[in-house]
């Protein structure tokens, strides 16, 4: 079956595609997690806040971001971050984002919508006990969210936090649409360049198959292990 | 720094003559629709045959479903489409090869699209499928068993009917994925609603307004959606259940 297919390509590209594509692609990935995880844990206390325009501002985010295809949403950003960044600078044009920063603050705030849906969860499932206690011992707000109750919410959420993330990492593929070059835009450059688009494209599936797969088998041990110490 | 807004534009007409602007977003969403729902079907069926094998006492059965699952769940959506579109042709027999890349413009992109999105999702469903069977009280099965039905029977009078009720909720965020999920299908040329917005702004220059379009139709879309699956619940709700089991903390995207 694969006969006439010269699966050397690969192996010809492998420093390109590892240098340049996974390199970025692994970045943005801890860029947008780590962004998202702060913008969402802050969403999802906004979320939960007594105060209704707070609560309903951030809850109209999370719905809009969770309500349209991320695509859609990588353009957006794509044209919207150099207005918004010539606003904020008071420049007389649209400045240059570089695709890179480009990516990584489109993938923050999307991704911050789906962490915010977790912590939000997380947050509900402490007991309303321990934010008495706390504030019975004096703590004030961030007191108690960052010695009380966050900590634990990040705990027992751990698990889905970190399949949200193997998720993300699969979705930055998606950059694909803006021409940068990342793992998989690596690869197709080279497959276009070379003609070998079976080779190339199989082998990009093959390597995100071991990645998300580990990491996912990982979580799951990580989730037996927390479930037995709770 | 200004920008020109301009919301006449998508009464303005298209430069390819087939209207005004708002058609083709119109257009975009009628295969966007098509593609989700043909996918969905493909999604439902496959997914809750072999969401309903994983929860067979067979070892071996088991595992061929769990296998399945994971190679749907690790494998990034666009890499998978790439893979029906550009690769599959290549691994099929000549004929069949051939066949495929004579298809006629909307076909060449619709059918992988189609059959892209319904295997990645029948994973996810198969998933949810899998859970709310597990979910069911062990004794249901047994009572099924000591009334004399056969497994095959516990599972169609019994186990399904009730799964099925309790999943509602997240096979419903399941479809919206669908939905958002079609619009990855413009890598391979499907002229949905994403792309219909990314054309309409590339030709008119009015890039704001084409995709405040295309997300203000999602939006309704989704509302739609959310709205019918709510009476849908309702009316099939089992009795006695406080609520169906909720999807909120759930990843997905």
């Amino acid at each position: 079956m694969f006969a006439g297919f010269d699966f050397d390509v690969i192996q010809r590209s492998l420093p390109y595609l590892f240098r340049e594509g996974m390199t970025f692609t692994v970045t943005l990935t801890l860029m947008a997690m780590s962004g998202g995880l702060v913008l969402g844990t802050l969403l999802a206390m906004m979320r939960l806040s007594g105060f209704a325009p707070l609560a309903l501002l951030a809850g109209a985010y999370v719905n809009l971001m969770r309500a349209v295809p991320l695509v859609l949403v990588i353009f957006w950003f794509y044209f919207l971050v150099p207005w918004i960044g010539g606003w904020v600078l008071g420049a007389s044009a649209p400045i240059r984002v570089g695709a890179f920063w480009s990516s990584v603050i489109t993938f923050t705030l999307f991704e911050a919508a789906y962490y915010c849906e977790i912590m939000r969860a997380g947050i509900q499932s402490i007991p309303r006990g321990q934010v008495a206690a706390a504030q019975a011992l004096g703590l004030n707000y961030w007191q108690t969210m960052g010695y009380v109750v966050l900590p634990q919410a990040f705990r027992n959420m751990l698990p889905v936090l970190l399949t949200q993330t193997i998720i993300l990492f699969q979705d930055t593929s998606l950059v694909y649409v803006l021409g940068i070059t990342d793992f998989l835009g690596a690869a197709s450059k080279i497959a276009q360049r070379d003609g070998r688009l079976v080779e190339m494209y199989l082998f990009v599936a093959v390597v995100y198959f071991i990645v998300s797969f580990a990491l996912s088998k990982l979580v799951r041990r990580l989730q037996q292990r927390l479930a037995v110490i709770r | 720094m200004q920008y020109n807004w301009n919301w006449s534009i998508f009464w303005a007409p298209a430069p390819d003559g087939t209207g005004p602007y708002i058609g083709w977003l119109v257009s975009g969403l009628g295969w966007t629709l098509a593609t989700a729902f043909c996918a969905w079907a493909i999604a439902l069926a496959l997914g809750s045959l072999v969401g309903t094998l994983r929860t067979l006492p067979y070892r071996w059965v088991v595992r061929a479903g769990n296998a399945y699952v994971e190679l749907f769940r690790n494998i990034p959506l666009l890499v998978q489409m790439f893979l029906w579109y550009f690769v599959l042709p290549e691994l099929v027999p000549k004929a069949a090869g051939e066949a495929i890349k004579q298809m006629p413009p909307p076909w060449a992109s619709f059918v992988p699209a189609v059959l892209c999105l319904g295997f990645y999702t029948s994973a996810r469903v198969a998933e949810q499928v899998r859970a709310g069977i597990q979910s069911l009280p062990r004794g249901q099965l047994a009572a099924a068993t000591a009334l004399g039905l056969r497994l095959p029977q516990a599972y169609r009078h019994v186990l399904l009917p009730m799964a099925f009720r309790i999943i509602l909720p997240p096979l419903t965020s399941e479809f919206m994925n669908v939905i958002k999920n079609s619009a990855v299908a413009l890598t391979i040329g499907l002229m949905e609603l994403t792309n219909r917005a990314r054309s309409m702004q590339e030709f008119s220059f009015q890039v704001f307004e084409a995709f405040t379009g295309a997300t203000a139709i999602y939006i309704l879309v989704n509302i739609v959606v959310v709205l019918a699956m709510r009476a849908l619940e309702k009316k099939v709700a089992v009795p006695g259940y406080i609520g169906a089991a909720s999807g909120a903390a759930s990843p997905g995207h």
